[in-house]
């Protein structure tokens, strides 16, 4: 056999757009030494719809539906972050109505994004069960969705102010159900993987970020905390009153795959538990704040923003004093996280690099907004 | 289109001067009829700038002490805090920010379009402190063409949110390691969220040449 066969030259392949495990049109080109990757390049924008462009020429509740399309399936966080941003420019506050339905909402919908992001990831993983289980849950939270807006996915639940409907009859039993219903659920999620012995084999000890790194690179939400971080903005600035309720930021110290499998596992839980004290006690009271027909803040310029599924979702908002937005500009989690999927990957191998993606949980609507 | 570049957004040169210029003698008495509200609206008219309180903290003090000249005003505007830098420091305050004061997470890096204004950007960088649990603004204004710092060299971050910046508004960094579009096409023509960039605009070669269609609208 000559010696050509067996000489390793890098090798180049690549991976995407339309590859099933990068959720979406994510495009990474993998420089491979064998199987060992060298090195990574990401090509995003195959969803850029310019949204931030768009905001320039709408009015500001006109925009407001659109920030739902960028992180699909967080829609619901979407809205909240930017409603604060132009409600701290108008220097107004939701009334307590107003936020505790608002957190209830949030909180499910951050269940309904962890649940896809679960199934989804067991699915490129290899793990074929979770998936269907984790759907039929996410259909419940949906239904309560569909229930209180008529939406399931892009669901324009809020309004600059407050809420855009007063909830449904029956809407507090809902939630009830679901948080009754849900835990054990997980339960049945991590029977099936937590202690899989394939599971943890192919998670622990892959796509490690540590803490520092996490800092250096922006890296926020659940990546953050699987690597000892005890940070949570619902937490350490909270917002729509989450001060008032009592919960824990799971964290892990490896910064692993698993770790990161294990934080998200806890925070449903804990969603549950901030959506059981929420809902047994919704003040009665009026859905909007004392904000105009017309929406136009003073001159100047806010940055607010909230702990979405996927990390710290920040909206910097610029009024020239006009009805239009001057500028808006979308933090996005996904898009800075994602950044550090090479950091992650070097070295590691190329059934690795969908793992990675998995628990990376980016959503590509967000990325190329 | 023509109404997206009005950043000062008054409603003063819409419709009235047009319209009256074609039948003169009689839209000139319906002219005179909406103007008398105008003034009325323009008197509880906000500022035109933004109501921006002078920031008064140890920080503050410390930034302005070690940078001189280099950080003109540090302001606050709704409870948030944000230091005024020459475009040469802002690097140099992010790195003593970092250093000296334990912000140790940049944020995100973001430019806002003044057209009319002569420094034309704003550049804006926002850093947050995990120890201090605190976030602070750093602003800089520069020319079309000026090229500032990257901040790679600072924070790992700044790679993307600098290469973004460049693909929208046109702001290259000196000594970034890869600076190349990163949302839009590599080889697209114009810088989209520039305020001279409409809405409807796109470059018609790239979607003829790539796409194989006569306009993507």
């Amino acid at each position: 056999m000559p010696d050509t066969f067996l000489d390793s030259t890098e090798l180049v392949l690549n991976m995407g757009p339309q590859h099933p495990s990068t959720h979406g049109v994510l495009r990474v080109i993998l420089k491979l030494d064998g199987e060992k990757i060298l090195g990574t390049d990401c090509i995003i924008g195959y969803l850029h719809r310019g949204v931030e462009k768009i905001a320039e020429n709408r009015t500001y509740a006109q925009f407001n539906p659109y920030v739902d399309r960028m992180d699909y399936v967080a829609a619901v966080s979407n809205g909240l972050g930017y409603c604060l941003a132009v409600e701290k420019l108008l220097n107004v506050e939701a009334p307590p109505r107003a936020q505790a339905v608002r957190v209830i909402l949030t909180e499910l919908n951050r269940i309904a994004s962890h649940l896809l992001w679960l199934g989804t990831h067991a699915l490129d993983i290899g793990a074929i069960t979770p998936v269907f289980y984790c759907f039929r849950e996410r259909e419940e939270a949906l239904k309560i969705f569909e229930q209180y807006c008529g939406a399931r996915l892009t669901t324009h639940a809020f309004r600059i102010g407050g809420l855009q409907y007063e909830t449904y009859e029956g809407f507090e039993r809902d939630v009830k159900e679901f948080c009754r219903m849900f835990p054990p659920k997980v339960d049945e999620y991590e029977e099936l993987l937590t202690n899989n012995r394939i599971w943890a084999g192919r998670l622990k000890g892959v796509g490690i970020l540590n803490g520092d790194d996490c800092k250096e690179y922006g890296v926020t939400g659940p990546v953050l905390r699987a690597a000892g971080v005890k940070w949570d903005l619902r937490k350490a600035q909270p917002y729509s009153g989450y001060e008032k309720y009592d919960f824990e930021i799971p964290i892990r110290e490896n910064g692993d795959t698993y770790d990161r499998y294990i934080v998200r596992m806890r925070e449903m839980r804990q969603s549950v538990r901030i959506m059981e004290q929420a809902v047994e006690a919704i003040p009665e009271g009026p859905i909007l704040g004392k904000v105009g027909k017309v929406i136009k803040p003073p001159v100047g310029e806010a940055y607010v923003s909230i702990e979405a599924p996927k990390g710290e979702l920040g909206y910097y908002v610029v009024s020239d004093g006009s009805t239009q937005p001057y500028r808006v500009r979308v933090r996005p989690p996904s898009y800075i996280n994602l950044q550090a999927l090479d950091k992650m990957v070097r070295g590691a191998l190329i059934a690795d690099v969908v793992a990675v993606i998995g628990t990376l949980d980016i959503v590509l609507g967000e990325v190329d907004r | 289109m023509a109404d997206e570049q009005k950043p000062g957004g008054s409603e003063a040169p819409s419709p009235p001067p047009g319209e009256g210029a074609k039948p003169p003698a009689k839209l000139a008495a319906d002219a005179a009829k909406p103007a008398p509200p105008k003034p009325a609206a323009a008197a509880p008219k906000p500022p035109a700038t933004m109501a921006a309180t002078a920031w008064d903290s140890d920080l503050a003090r410390a930034v302005k002490e070690r940078f001189g000249d280099g950080v003109p005003a540090t302001s606050t505007y709704l409870g948030q805090d944000f230091v005024v830098t020459r475009p040469e420091s802002a690097v140099p305050v992010l790195e003593y920010l970092k250093l000296e004061a334990d912000f140790d997470y940049l944020v995100d890096i973001t430019a806002v379009d003044w057209p009319k204004r002569g420094e034309r950007f704003d550049l804006v960088y926002i850093v947050y402190s995990f120890p201090h649990n605190q976030r602070v603004r750093i602003k800089t204004q520069i020319a079309d063409g000026f090229e500032p710092h990257t901040a790679t060299g600072v924070h790992l971050t700044a790679n993307w949110l600098e290469r973004e910046v460049f693909d929208m508004f046109g702001i290259r960094f000196a000594g970034h390691p890869d600076l190349r579009r990163i949302l839009m096409p590599e080889d697209w023509q114009g810088y989209p969220l520039r305020k001279d960039y409409g809405i409807l605009q796109q470059d018609v070669r790239w979607v003829q040449e790539n796409l194989g269609i006569e306009s993507g609208q």
